[in-house]
């Protein structure tokens, strides 16, 4: 089983992800936070990163979150990108919804 | 006032891999398959339902919640419920019968949260899984996974909450359960019910219209959520938090994801709420034990992480 390193160079942060591993769920096993966590299936768009350097295939993902031009730019979700090669990721911004939604009341009043 | 409405008839969620989907909601939540359609679609229920189907699973390139149906006492509820809410205008869609198999014609509408529902009155009925009806043992064998007993209610993120407060209570006749208000008296999160139970929909404000948070499965006992969460283990299924005890409603839960990221939950208890019961009322400042009462924090993934 191959074994490829992932570089988080938004934190900085390195881990190591099996071929058959998502890499949201290596960073998951290693301990690490350097990625949001959200449901780990393709469909909320939590985890969207963006593959800055390396190969990869990607599982199904919710087109809302990435449509296929996002693909061929790398940004991807976490939770469903499979390395082929040693990987470098950027974290992306909050998208748009999500950083509306910090202004709404649910979020304020917490 | 009850106007007709009963309770939940159904959920159509949306998933990004059938056989995986199928393989979650029946394997491992314990739902009956009872059909597929010719747009393949299948069609669950579980156990104790005595309605053809109550979750309709439909593969799409996103996923998240199609509608929710309410089944009404019957035809003619059917029909002044329909006209009630054309008056208080809201617009209709009518389904024809057969457009889901083995159910009657239904009128959709689409709420200000940005949800879309359903009132239908009529579906085959098909009686309990597995046990008779005469004389029926206390439950049947051959039931998977986490058993669940009944698809329960959903929880819905959208704005406008006043509004569609106003067409679920004063139009459909539900009855307002349990609340969270802002300091300023905003309601932000309503849970409202047609029965005893202390949800049988429910909303949370968010920004983004027509946001999809969880689909409920009822279990008896905290033994069994407690299985549930071995399960969860035991299949590497992406859990969200759990097992724990909600503030709202006071149920006993633990919330997970199916493969394509809608959220689930299963949980058992709860209060209980009639018509003549005020609210209950939780402020928005204790919001995390509201949600969570044993962390007493919020996680952002409950407010955030949505299909």
């Amino acid at each position: 089983m191959a074994s490829f390193q992932v570089f988080n160079q938004t934190t900085g942060d390195r881990f190591s992800c099996q071929d058959d591993q998502s890499v949201l769920k290596a960073m998951e096993q290693t301990g690490l936070k350097c990625v949001p966590v959200g449901c780990r299936g393709g469909g909320c768009g939590y985890c969207k990163i963006k593959v800055v350097e390396g190969e990869f295939e990607c599982g199904k993902m919710s087109k809302a979150h990435v449509p296929s031009e996002a693909i061929e730019k790398g940004e991807v979700l976490a939770c469903r990108l499979y390395p082929l090669t040693d990987l470098t990721i950027e974290c992306l911004p909050q998208p748009a919804a999500g950083l509306s939604n910090r202004q709404t009341k649910t979020t304020a009043l917490r | 006032m009850r106007k007709g409405v009963m309770r939940p008839g159904h959920v159509q969620i949306r998933v990004l891999d059938m056989d995986a989907a199928v393989k979650h909601y029946v394997d491992l939540l314990g739902l009956i398959e009872t059909d597929r359609d010719d747009q393949g679609r299948v069609y669950l229920k579980a156990w104790t339902e005595v309605d053809k189907f109550s979750v309709v699973l439909r593969e799409a390139d996103e996923p998240g919640c199609d509608f929710m149906a309410f089944k009404v006492v019957d035809e003619e509820t059917l029909v002044q419920l329909e006209k009630d809410l054309v008056d208080f205008g809201v617009d209709i869609e009518q389904i024809p019968g057969g457009e889901l198999k083995d159910c009657g014609r239904r009128v959709r509408f689409t709420a200000p949260s940005g949800h879309s529902f359903e009132l239908f009155a009529d579906k085959l009925y098909t009686g309990k899984w597995g046990v008779t009806e005469v004389n029926p043992e206390a439950w049947p064998r051959g039931l998977d996974g986490m058993k669940a007993v009944r698809f329960d209610h959903c929880l819905l993120y959208g704005p406008e909450l006043a509004a569609t407060y106003d067409i679920f209570v004063n139009v459909l006749g539900f009855h307002l359960a349990e609340q969270v208000l802002a300091e300023d008296g905003t309601r932000i999160a309503q849970f409202l019910t047609v029965s005893m139970k202390e949800h049988d929909i429910a909303f949370i404000h968010h920004e983004e219209p027509g946001k999809f948070h969880h689909a409920s499965f009822f279990l008896e006992t905290w033994e069994d959520v407690l299985r549930a969460a071995d399960l969860i283990s035991m299949t590497d299924t992406s859990i969200d938090i759990g097992p724990t005890r909600h503030g709202l409603t006071h149920g006993k839960t633990i919330y997970f994801f199916d493969p394509s990221g809608n959220r689930n939950e299963v949980f058992c208890g709860g209060d209980y709420t009639y018509p003549d019961h005020k609210p209950v009322t939780w402020q928005a400042e204790q919001l995390g034990k509201a949600i969570f009462y044993h962390d007493r924090v919020l996680n952002e993934r409950f407010l955030t992480v949505l299909t």
